[in-house]
């Protein structure tokens, strides 16, 4: 599903940043892989990197089989449309728009029509337990609200792969705990997926770990969870 | 392309914004507001200031005599002279293109005693002697009776007109004046009408309100005046030229009186075209610059709409950066910006134009309630025209104001919304 190969990714500011000193990685379809380091250690870099949000320098990234590399915006606008959803720390739900026309969002952006898509979204929303909040705004929203709303946003569209940065950053744990269940639970329904954390207990939680430090993998752990139970093992 | 779902999309984003969209709108309503009233108010003028002129035929010309400023045929300079009726027919024979001409001439009260009485009541009034087309050079309203006519002038009768203002003062509204006696400068005349002139600011020797109107060959009789008369009113038939018709005229009565055909002062005249065109560039100027300042002051409003839009887009930089995440195009972002500007400017347009129509049609309300002759502000209100150009300006502008923010826009990536701090 993702195939990195010497992913190389600079930032040039006031002093060039080396970030990403070459980065090899490949994410199976279906896998649920979590990326760890120390804040700063590149891992959001590498997230938008693989939700082409952001360019690399070097090195190549296939995605689906397709090189993604040197896209028009109107591609990569597609490719994000249609084969990727995103889960933030902070949500990023649009203010102003209630939780179900934020779910429906991105079928705006691929044209389905206004009824369908927010029929879809309230499907959604009711698959997270959000049916009652669909007319809420998200300052009416709980944190785990918010995030429920936002992983709601991320599958509307159907896509191959969820990348989630931080999802469980600004919840509490029994919350997070919460949010880890649903997300396995997607993943478990064949969607790949990636999670970027520094939480021990959160990447634990995931089939294989990742640990980034200064810009290179320093070891991928296979995790073997077997059957676990959420509640005890984080934290 | 209309897209109601685009549309839609744009509403929410105004209306679930609504203090940032009236800020940014405000300029733009204000400008239009401004420019309806300073328009409406400039018409208002206009019409009063026409309404003042109104009631005169408008290719209509008077000519009087004055002294002659040269000697010629044996004739000092500085002499006095004036109209004979036999001019009226040479200038019908020799003057083509004469539609109406008409000889008027007045007593005056020099020093305002009475000089008009009905019974005891008595009055200090114009008099003034004229033919029956007199009444289409100087329109009147006939509130009674009837106007001077053929037979009056024929027969030299004994009748008059008389204005309201005489009618009001000394037979008073509540008696039918027609067959009543009233005296004037000693003679008995019978009162067969009452008029009320249009326009009480443009007058032929004195306002028609204020005058007994007697058949001119009457008039002349009765005071000695032989066939003398002292003004000559005519108007341009369609098609000829009011100009030239004068200095035809001209032509003629001087020849007729023996005047040097270089002395430009003994023969004047004054036509009401002249009047009317001063006005008319006086009022196209005002126009014009009313639609300076009014544009000047929409402008302003674009550039502010331009400005806050700028300012906004920064704000928006997240929203925008999560709409580019999902997957908007840039294309669909500067068309979302452009309508958003569009749909805002358009609105506030829609109602400045309508609030400031609203408002003036008040204001003309009270304004001919208040007097119902009043005369220096008329329908103060604009034309359809102006409205449906107005509308026309305000699309562009909202087009234009939203060029720069639209392009700003597209320069919003969506890492910039995702990049935490
Ligand atoms: N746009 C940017 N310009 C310059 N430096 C950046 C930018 N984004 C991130 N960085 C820097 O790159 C490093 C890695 O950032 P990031 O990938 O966000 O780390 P992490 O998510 O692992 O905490 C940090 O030192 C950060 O300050
Ligand atoms: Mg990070």
């Amino acid at each position: 599903m993702i195939k990195l190969e010497g992913i190389n990714k600079t930032y040039f500011g006031a002093q060039p940043l080396h970030v990403l000193k070459g980065i090899d990685l490949n994410v199976e379809e279906g896998e649920l892989v979590s990326i760890m380091g120390a804040s700063g250690s590149g891992k959001s870099t590498l997230l938008n990197i693989l939700g082409i949000l952001d360019n690399y320098d070097e090195g190549n990234y296939y995605l689906a089989g397709k090189l993604v590399k040197n896209l028009t915006e109107n591609q990569a606008a597609e490719f994000r449309n249609r084969f990727i959803g995103f889960i933030f720390q902070s949500f990023n739900l649009i203010p102003f728009k209630t939780a179900v026309e934020n779910v429906a969002l991105p079928l705006f952006y691929q044209g389905v029509p206004r009824k369908k898509r927010n029929q879809m979204a309230l499907e959604y929303l009711d698959r997270f337990g959000l049916k009652d909040w669909a007319d809420h705004y998200p300052n009416e929203l709980s944190g785990g609200q918010k995030q429920r709303v936002s992983i709601a946003r991320a599958l509307v569209t159907s896509p191959k792969i969820i990348l989630a940065d931080e999802p469980t950053g600004a919840l509490d744990s029994k919350t997070s705990v919460e949010v880890m269940k649903i997300l396995r639970e997607v993943n478990a329904s064949g969607i790949t997926m990636i999670i970027v954390t520094h939480e021990r207990g959160i990447a634990n939680l995931t089939n294989k770990i990742v640990h980034l430090k200064d810009g290179v993998i320093e070891n991928i752990k296979e995790n073997n969870l077997g059957s676990i139970d959420l509640e005890r093992d984080v934290k | 392309m209309i897209d109601i779902d685009n549309i839609n999309e744009i509403w929410q984003t105004i209306a679930r914004n609504k203090t940032r969209s009236i800020l940014t709108a405000f300029g733009v309503f204000w400008g239009i507001f401004i420019l309806v009233i300073l328009l409406s108010c400039g018409n208002g003028f206009k019409n009063g200031m026409m309404r003042q002129i109104e009631g005169f035929a408008t290719n209509s010309a008077f000519v009087f005599t004055m002294p002659t400023t040269e000697a010629y045929k044996g004739y000092q300079k500085g002499r006095q002279w004036e109209f004979e009726m036999s001019d009226i027919q040479s200038i019908k024979n020799n003057v083509k293109g004469i539609d109406i001409i008409t000889p008027v001439t007045s007593i005056y009260t020099y020093n305002g005693d009475n000089n008009v009485f009905y019974s005891t009541k008595g009055g200090s009034f114009g008099i003034k002697g004229v033919s029956p087309e007199y009444n289409e050079v100087e329109r009147s309203k006939l509130l009674y009776g009837r106007f001077i006519n053929e037979t009056d002038i024929v027969e030299g009768r004994k009748v008059c007109v008389i204005g309201k203002k005489v009618y009001e003062d000394i037979i008073g509204l509540d008696k039918n004046p027609v067959g009543l006696m009233i005296k004037a400068r000693g003679i008995y005349y019978q009162v067969v009408g009452v008029v009320q002139t249009y326009n009480e600011n443009v007058m032929i020797n004195g306002n028609l309100n204020e005058t007994v109107l007697l058949p001119l060959t009457t008039m002349q009789k009765a005071y000695n005046l032989g066939d003398k008369f002292e003004l000559l009113v005519f108007t341009a038939a369609k098609g000829s030229n009011i100009k030239d018709l004068q200095e035809s005229v001209k032509d003629i009565i001087k020849e007729r009186h023996d005047i040097s055909p270089t002395d430009n002062e003994a023969v004047m005249s004054v036509d009401f075209e002249q009047l009317f065109k001063v006005f008319e560039a006086l009022f196209t100027g005002i126009a014009v610059l009313i639609w300076i300042v009014g544009i000047g002051t929409l402008m302003s409003g674009v550039v502010g709409v331009s400005n806050i839009m700028l300012v906004t887009i920064k704000e928006r930089t997240r929203e925008i950066g999560i709409r580019r995440a999902l997957g908007a195009k840039p294309s669909l972002i500067i068309k979302q910006i452009l309508e958003e500007s569009l749909l805002l400017t358009v609105l506030a347009g829609i109602v400045g134009l309508m609030i400031g129509v609203a408002i003036m049609a008040v204001v003309a309300n009270f304004v001919n309630i208040s007097s119902e002759d009043a005369v220096m502000f008329v329908e103060p209100n604009i034309s359809f025209v102006t409205a449906i150009s107005a509308t026309v300006i305000i699309v562009l502008s909202g087009l234009l104001a939203g060029i720069l923010p639209a392009k700003r826009a597209t320069q919003i990536k969506a890492i910039d919304a995702i990049r935490e701090e």
